[in-house]
């Protein structure tokens, strides 16, 4: 240990040692003086730093409010349509709760201060009325019907089916990253199988892309046009995403707090989500004013001990830079098996993305 | 019950302020079956209480060490290599011990503290002496309870050293996560002891939670109904309840996970490729375990808080010099929670997939625990009203729980309510709303239980001057710790990152990091002085001299001051009213053994 340890060890047991004598000697001085008298300041002091507590205590949720508020997502509003809707169940949730908050908060400390043991007062008798009782049964039952009945509205919104329209994109969870799916031309997800995953063969979601006799699989030709891309995702703005979320080993979760949306992705059940970007990236790094803004998928749900890299990034473009990017996407099967690939007429094949490397070791 | 036909023999030639002495010679008590293998319920509930003690100082140790990392990433602490050696490579605590130090924080302060330390102790000490009776129901399986505690906590501990480490995958131990060896090397032994020390510990919660049922519905004193009971020991009830049918669950789903680990089933596991390979389990469902878990995870946090509103409700009556505000809408509320408790614990699950249709029922159900939750609430806002308020430390912590429990529990309203939940679950938001609502706030309820029944479980009190420095920061670091944690959820930072440095929208956030933890570390060692209080005082604090010393009605303290096993000497007394009359007609107080006055105003 470093003599800088020692040296706060030793401010530390001082402090105690400090604190503890003069505890001990308070205690002392009160029989001196006479318990009563001693009790009687102590009730003083102690009633009046309650209402100290509570004026520094409301100032205190004031300035972190404002101290904080700008770093929250509300400042520049939901990256997402349906995000708006949670926000304004934010802001009504908020109101309700702060103004019970305030009241009752005040109500308990200024009884305290005001309330506190005096020579000669007596206690009012007071053990029940069922008046009063009544009321606060009623009131914030109200209260909670309100916020339950638009809570719920906007949650079936939220978790209604995706639109016709909306953009399909497979997410799969792994320790620790994420492997995008796109369903290619004929719009429809291949069949895939955990037991056909084999990252060294470039398969690294179980596509089936031939018969397997031993595993009683067969191959499914919707895979072969499906782009496999990872970490980043592409998405249109305006346009709705439809996610399907899925994971290769445990419990992981697609957390999007810019739009406001989050689904665990777990092994063996497919679970789904879907969103309208507002912005797209570019855009958003202008509203928040950070040039290094990007949409991040974090992962909320504890999943080993490389939980807290789990990073994806979800790239929000207009639809032409979609189509670009699009054309530019190689299927997955052809990546693996570049001696499949039908021979395309003179296509460009100088700019073949690099983005499409199927296989990814973990971190 | 040899103890009290031996006492009452005793009775008529002892005189009434003779206390231990007289039976201790009669049974011959060793210094083992004293202190150590005691059948006295009071001794057990110091057993739990210290060994409750000491997890809290060794969870409480862990937040600081996960908190140096949270605050100072870059930093380098040669100490923290000197103490965890390879978890701390170079002065760096690594993410393998970080997420270790996480989950163990988690599992010992819900379990070996909150529900152990907390109702272990004081549902203990309080059943016995305020129902009016010589012990528990069956004073051996209340010690077996205690020491199969024991034996969970030191399995437990041993986990801190096996090679692979303690489990690491958070303190509700989700499969695949926690079924893996392969997943984390925490979910290798160091789980498996995890597992085992579990079931012991639902093994001590039930003996004790039985007991605690049998005692309180069988072993009332004369004249002492159900509705003359304090609201301690309602709550006491409704918690033991809440164990009784919730930890078996818990234990089942255990049950499934080792099958799960180590004979080859699938209840939790399928389609998983892990470490290269594709494993052969099929069919399983990862989210059956969340339910059973969460069967019991949710009323698990009424276990920890039903408690501490018990003890508090007392303990704002005593020293308001007032009787509790609507005892019967008290006893009401309580017991709508504790069924309400049994049916919403779906609320941790509404990202998980689970049916939106299913989870709707589950909102509701949820915002409706808000309604008791209130009325406890506006009671407790009316019993200080009008009263005449001692500031003892056990009220200042009294009236600090009722400050927290009002912050935590209007949080809850967001995170119950699921549309609100989809964007803060599993973020900092979450961390503020239970630590506030159920940690910081049972620990309050639990600290004015210690401060107030102190003299009764030792003869002496506690410090004053080192009680009320306790509270003041340990309130103001606890606001101070977890309000800045309600933005920093609301920019959506996920709980569980050992470091949020390559994070674009997480990273800005390293200052209040910082500011949290240097005042975490600040709160852990004024409890240390709490500690160093409590065990000064024992044996150097200021004597109790009178048997009433909080001038209250409870049965506890009609005890002699340093009860022997049996409590009283001579017959149980009886009881004639209920244990709130402070202040009736003119009375500073009515002891619940005095008999009904002939011209006492009929008010309740």
């Amino acid at each position: 240990m470093s003599a800088e340890t020692y040296l706060i060890i030793a401010a530390a047991l001082l402090v105690f040692i400090v604190i503890f004598q003069i505890s001990k000697a308070s205690e002392y001085v009160s029989v001196l003086k006479g318990e009563e008298k001693s009790k009687q300041q102590n009730n003083r002091i102690n009633a009046f730093l309650m209402l100290g507590f509570m004026i520094i205590g409301f100032i205190g949720v004031w300035y972190c409010n404002h101290k904080m508020y700008k770093s929250t997502l509300f400042f520049h509003g939901s990256a997402s349509v349906e995000g708006e809707k949670i926000d304004e169940m934010f802001m009504l949730t908020t109101a309700v709760t702060g103004l019970v908050f305030i009241i009752t908060q005040f109500l308990l400390f200024f009884f305290a201060w005001k309330y506190q043991a005096k020579e000669g007062k007596k206690a009012f008798y007071f053990p029940h009325n069922n008046k009063l009782e009544v009321i606060w049964t009623v009131v914030p039952a109200i209260f909670l019907a309100v916020l339950v009945v638009f809570g719920l509205r906007f949650w079936f919104r939220i978790t209604s089916d995706a639109p016709e329209n909306a953009l399909k994109v497979e997410i799969t969870g792994k320790q620790f990253g994420w492997i995008m799916r796109y369903p290619g031309k004929d719009k429809t997800f291949g069949k895939r199988n955990f037991k056909a995953i084999s990252d060294d063969k470039g398969n690294s979601l179980g596509q089936l892309w031939e018969d397997n006799a031993e595993l009683k699989l067969k191959a499914d030709k919707a895979n072969f046009d499906d782009v496999v891309t990872t970490q980043t995702m592409y998405v249109v703005k305006g346009r709705p995403v439809h996610l399907i979320i899925m994971s290769r080993d445990v419990i992981h979760d697609v957390g999007l707090s810019h739009f406001r949306m989050k689904m665990d992705a777990v092994p063996g059940i497919p679970t789904t989500l879907w969103f309208t970007p507002r912005y797209t990236t570019k855009e958003m790094k202008e509203i928040t004013g950070n040039p290094d803004f990007v949409y991040e998928i974090s992962c909320d749900q504890m999943c080993g001990n490389g939980h807290y890299s789990m990073k994806g990034i979800i790239e929000v473009v207009t639809q032409e830079e979609f189509d670009v990017w699009m054309a530019k996407q190689k299927p997955s099967y052809y990546v693996a098996n570049p001696d499949k690939e039908p021979k395309a007429p003179a296509a460009d094949t100088t700019k073949v993305p690099t983005a499409t490397a199927a296989v990814i070791k973990g971190k | 019950m040899s103890e009290t036909t031996h006492i009452h023999e005793h009775v008529t030639s002892v005189p009434h302020e003779a206390h231990h002495e007289v039976h201790h010679e009669h049974h011959h008590e060793t210094f083992l079956t004293k202190y150590v293998f005691s059948q006295d319920h009071k001794t057990i509930a110091k057993q739990f209480l210290i060994t409750g003690m000491f997890w809290a100082v060794l969870g409480g140790f862990f937040s600081v060490v996960f908190r140096l990392q949270l605050g100072f990433p870059d930093a380098k602490f040669p100490w923290l290599e000197d103490l965890l050696g390879e978890w701390a490579r170079g002065g760096q605590l690594q993410p393998e011990a970080y997420y270790a130090l996480v989950t163990m924080h988690g599992t010992v302060l819900v379990f070996f503290v909150l529900t152990a330390g907390l109702s272990g102790t004081f549902s203990n000490l309080l059943i016995p002496l305020q129902c009016g009776a010589r012990d528990m129901a069956s004073p051996f399986l209340n010690m077996l309870s205690y020491w199969f505690f024991f034996i969970a906590s030191i399995v437990m501990l041993s986990s801190l050293f096996v090679q692979t480490g303690p489990f690491s995958g958070g303190w509700t131990a989700y499969p695949p996560l926690s079924a893996l060896g392969q997943a984390s090397p925490g979910s290798k032994v160091g789980m498996d002891l995890w597992l085992v020390s579990m079931a012991l510990f639902v093994v001590s919660a039930l003996l004790g939670g039985l007991n605690y049922i049998a005692t309180v519905l069988n072993m009332r004193t004369k004249g002492m109904s159900m509705t003359r009971l304090p609201l301690t020991i309602w709550a006491f009830f409704f918690t033991a309840v809440l164990g009784v049918l919730s930890f078996p669950v818990l234990f089942s789903g255990f049950i499934l996970l080792i099958f799960d680990r180590h004979f080859g089933t699938s209840f939790y596991l399928s389609d998983i490729y892990i470490n290269g390979q594709a494993l052969p389990n099929e069919g399983g469902s990862a989210i059956l375990y969340q339910h059973l878990f969460w069967f019991l995870g949710h009323p698990e946090v009424y276990i920890i808080l039903l408690p501490a509103m018990g003890m508090v409700s007392e303990i704002l009556s005593v020293n308001s010099r007032k009787p509790i505000f609507g005892y019967m809408a008290m006893i009401g509320s309580l017991f709508a929670i504790t069924i309400l408790a049994f049916l919403v614990w779906a609320h941790h699950m509404f990202v998980t997939g689970l049916n939106p249709f299913l989870g709707a029922f589950f909102v509701l159900l949820t915002l409706l625990i808000a309604v008791p939750s209130a009325i406890k609430v506006f009671n407790w806002l009316t019993t200080i009203w009008r009263g005449n308020i001692r500031f003892t430390p056990a009220m200042m912590f009294a009236i600090g729980f009722v400050s927290l429990f009002i912050s935590g529990g209007l949080t809850g309203i967001f995170l119950g309510n699921s549309a609100l939940d989809i964007h803060l679950h599993d973020t900092y938001f979450v961390i503020a709303h239970f630590h506030i609502v159920m940690g910081v706030a049972s620990m309050f309820g639990m600290f004015a239980g210690i401060y107030h029944w102190y003299p009764k479980m030792y003869g002496r009190y506690l410090n004053n001057t080192l009680g009320y420095v306790h509270f003041w920061i340990t309130m103001v670091g606890a606001y101070l710790i977890f309000w800045p944690m309600h933005y920093t959820g609301l920019a959506g930072m996920p709980r569980r990152y050992y470091d949020y440095s390559i994070w674009e929208s997480f990273k800005r956030f390293t200052d209040i990091n910082q500011f949290i933890s240097i005042v975490a570390i600040i709160v852990f060692l004024t409890q240390i002085l709490f500690i160093f209080n409590f065990f000064y005082s024992i044996w150097k604090g200021r004597k109790v001299t009178t048997q009433n010393p909080w001038g209250a009605n409870t049965l506890e303290w009609t005890t002699p001051i340093n009860p022997g096993h049996g409590n009283w000497v001579g017959e149980i007394p009886e009881v004639h009213r209920w244990a709130y009359d402070y202040g009736k007609d003119g009375n500073e107080f009515i002891s619940q053994t005095t008999p009904v006055g002939e011209n006492e105003s009929k008010d309740h």
